[in-house]
């Protein structure tokens, strides 16, 4: 118990405010997001992807309570008004702070961020923390054991918005080999990779009228690779493909994990 | 001259005369559309057209389709070179103008042969694809109907049409071995050879008129075949260019970002703005209504792809919220869109008369269609000809959104949430760092 007190007090998180004071600039703005903010499950992947920087001493900060919602279920339900407001608003905190680079673990951020945001004033580097991760590996900086996850069968989900939106495939999917892991591949994968069903704001909203869930035909679908684990990417898809295995009753049999939190729990942290 | 050819030349002229009219009509049409900037990196764009338009190289993602697709458009763009010569000998009453080529010409009319008999083939199992085997997005309910009837009579006409220019070489053939006057030896024959026996026994006249009526089938069924085009899906072997070059370039996943709300949210920012200062792109911008309601609110380029659309339905298929049973379509947004603005220039062309009182949104495409949309890109990934359904959808949603305020109850509370707390759930703004004690 002492240990791990020990152990946890040196995690450190940074605020921008924090740093400035200081005067000091982070290497790398770390865009949580709302769910990795305050989502329960998505707030686990928040902390392992924070854990890994703080095992490898990587220079980040976030914007804490001056963070603010991208505006990408605004925009994706028709209401550019409230997107552009949101914007507007986070591009002035991001410009104060002279932010260059920014990594975020929502594939709806890393797309607003990236793609939605340069045309309205701010632009920044972004990436998506399974790039920077990858990059970190490459980089040598970044050292990850198998662990537990040595041999295990893992296919991974590809988030729309990074996969087809963004053309970024092959980062989580070296991860996963870094992991020592077999990766399977679902039938549909990659640019055909089908939709976790939570995108263009139906997280929000209940579906309408059919005769499936969208995300009880992806989890069938990742279910019949006979993967141990689901690797995800992105806090929606991970919630949606959670919910899909409890309502398959796979949960003994299969774990819808964040590539974070794996690389987190295979270094012990 | 003979009257013959008199006559040839009117119905050629003629034939002109009615698919200009046709095809202006469209482009008046299409040009109804909001005005929309596609003409930036033109090195990209016509790259994009040549590998995507001419190379079909999204049609290869299902293999045998795109083979036999490539062999239909392969054979009717070479055999097109061969019309050339029949309407210069229907005009001057000569026969096989080219013929001075030699060698040449027997290749060429030799791989003509070979390619029409392929499209021939290719058409045939089309035809039995399309109405032997129950493929989904063939049976539809919304190609049931004309769409059905469309597809079908594109194919009987590419068979008639092939059948009967092989008909037509074969009885030339004839022609030229019975020593027949006019008919000077020329061309070689690999396919027609083999029909020689339809015509043996008969007598010159007899296969002279068989030649004639074989020739006169095959170049007015060319000439309403190309009247046919602006009346149906067909239209895509002309648009797919212009529908490709005019691509959107971006990710998939940048959606346009409204101008008219970036001023307005700009002036709301600004405290030194003066908001009752008016400029002249404000005057302008009034006159819009915010997204989609009708036809006439989407870009030229949206309208554009609705007239290119094949209606092959690979976006359907591949669509999320269609495969688990909800109602949306992307192909039938396209279709409707198209339809919609069919009955719009209807109207204005006077053709309708009656009170318009419908529009794209309700009247054509419900709510439920357009709340469905899981915005995944799937469909505009499938599409063979880069058509963009989900930014019609994501208009329509804006309209509705924005100038209704007709959100479903879920997401208004969403809205409220991101504007009261920043956050789409109702957590305190100041709670977001709270992770940060939970290690």
């Amino acid at each position: 118990m002492n240990s791990d007190m020990e152990e946890t007090k040196k995690i450190q998180v940074p605020t921008m405010a924090e740093m400035m004071a200081k005067g000091e600039q982070p290497d790398v703005l770390f865009w949580v997001g709302c769910a990795g903010s305050f989502d329960d499950r998505a707030k686990r992947i928040t902390k392992a992807f924070v854990k890994i920087l703080n095992q490898i001493n990587y220079k980040f900060a976030v914007l804490g309570a001056e963070e603010s919602c991208s505006g990408d279920p605004a925009k994706r339900a028709g209401n550019e008004f409230l997107f552009q407001m949101q914007a507007m608003a986070n591009i002035e905190v991001l410009n104060a702070y002279e932010v260059k680079k920014i990594v975020t673990a929502c594939p709806h951020c890393f797309n607003t961020l990236k793609n939605e945001y340069p045309e309205l004033g701010g632009h920044y580097e972004v990436v998506h923390h399974t790039q920077l991760l990858q990059s970190l590996i490459d980089e040598g900086r970044l050292k990850v054991e198998g662990g537990a996850y040595k041999g295990k069968k893992i296919t991974f989900h590809d988030p729309c918005y990074l996969g087809r939106a963004n053309e970024v495939y092959e980062a989580p999917r070296k991860l996963i080999q870094n992991l020592d892991a077999e990766l399977v591949e679902m039938k549909r994968c990659k640019s055909k990779g089908l939709c976790c069903g939570a995108g263009g704001a139906q997280m929000f909203k209940e579906p309408e009228k059919g005769d499936k869930d969208v995300n009880i035909e992806r989890t069938e679908e990742a279910i019949e690779t006979r993967a141990d684990i689901i690797a995800t990417g992105c806090p929606f898809c991970n919630t949606m493909m959670t919910d899909g295995v409890k309502n398959k009753e796979k949960e003994e049999q299969v774990k819808v994990l964040d590539l974070a939190e794996m690389i987190a729990q295979a270094n012990d942290l | 001259m003979g009257i013959s050819n008199l006559i040839f030349a009117l119905c050629l002229i003629l034939a002109i005369f009615f698919f200009r009219r046709n095809v202006l009509k469209i482009k008046r049409n299409v040009f109804l559309g909001r005005d929309v900037n596609r003409s930036d990196q033109p090195s990209v764009r016509w790259k994009t057209m040549i590998r995507v338009a001419l190379g079909q190289s999204k049609m290869m993602v299902k293999p045998i389709a795109g083979f036999l697709h490539l062999i239909v458009y392969v054979g009717f763009v070479i055999i097109n070179i061969e019309v050339l010569e029949i309407i210069i000998d229907g005009i001057f009453g000569t026969h096989r103008i080219f013929s001075f080529m030699g060698g040449f010409y027997d290749f060429l009319i030799a791989s003509f042969e070979i390619l029409a008999l392929l499209v021939l083939l290719a058409c045939l199992l089309f035809f039995i694809r399309r109405n032997g085997i129950q493929l989904k997005r063939f049976v539809m309910k919304e190609v049931a109907g004309w769409p059905k009837t469309d597809a079908n009579l594109i194919l009987i006409f590419e068979v008639l049409l092939m059948g009967a220019f092989l008909m037509m070489q074969s009885a030339d053939l004839t022609l030229q071995k019975l020593g027949a006057a006019h008919y000077t030896e020329a061309g070689s024959f690999p396919v027609s050879s083999s029909l020689l026996f339809v015509f043996e026994g008969m007598s010159e006249t007899t296969v002279y008129a068989y030649e004639r009526f074989f020739w006169w089938f095959h170049i007015l069924g060319i000439l309403a075949f190309l009247n046919y085009l602006p009346y149906s899906k067909h239209l895509h072997i002309v648009l797919a260019f212009p529908n490709t070059y005019h691509s959107n370039l971006k990710p998939k996943g940048a959606f346009t970002n409204m101008e008219s709300v970036t001023q307005e949210v700009k002036l709301m920012m600004d405290p030194e703005a003066d908001p009752y200062a008016v400029s002249d792109t404000d005057v302008a911008d009034e006159m819009q209504r915010f997204g989609a309601k009708d036809v006439t609110d989407l870009s030229w380029v949206q309208l554009m792809n609705a007239y290119s659309c094949t209606e092959c339905g690979r976006c359907t298929s591949e669509c999320p919220a269609h495969q688990t049973g909800k109602i949306l379509s992307p192909r039938k947004i396209m279709m409707d869109t198209r339809d919609r603005l069919e009955a719009y220039g209807d109207r204005l062309d006077g053709i309708k008369t009656e009170v318009d009182d419908q529009t794209l949104l309700d009247g054509y495409i419900t709510r439920e269609e357009l709340w469905a949309c899981t915005t995944c890109n799937a469909c505009t990934d499938a599409c063979p000809i880069n058509i963009d359904p989900l930014s019609i959808i994501l208009d329509m949603r804006r309209y509705m959104v924005m100038e209704e305020s007709a959100a479903p109850n879920e997401l208004n509370m969403m809205f409220t949430n991101v504007e009261n707390n920043g956050a789409p759930w109702q957590f305190p703004a100041a709670d977001r760092l709270k992770w940060r004690d939970e290690f």
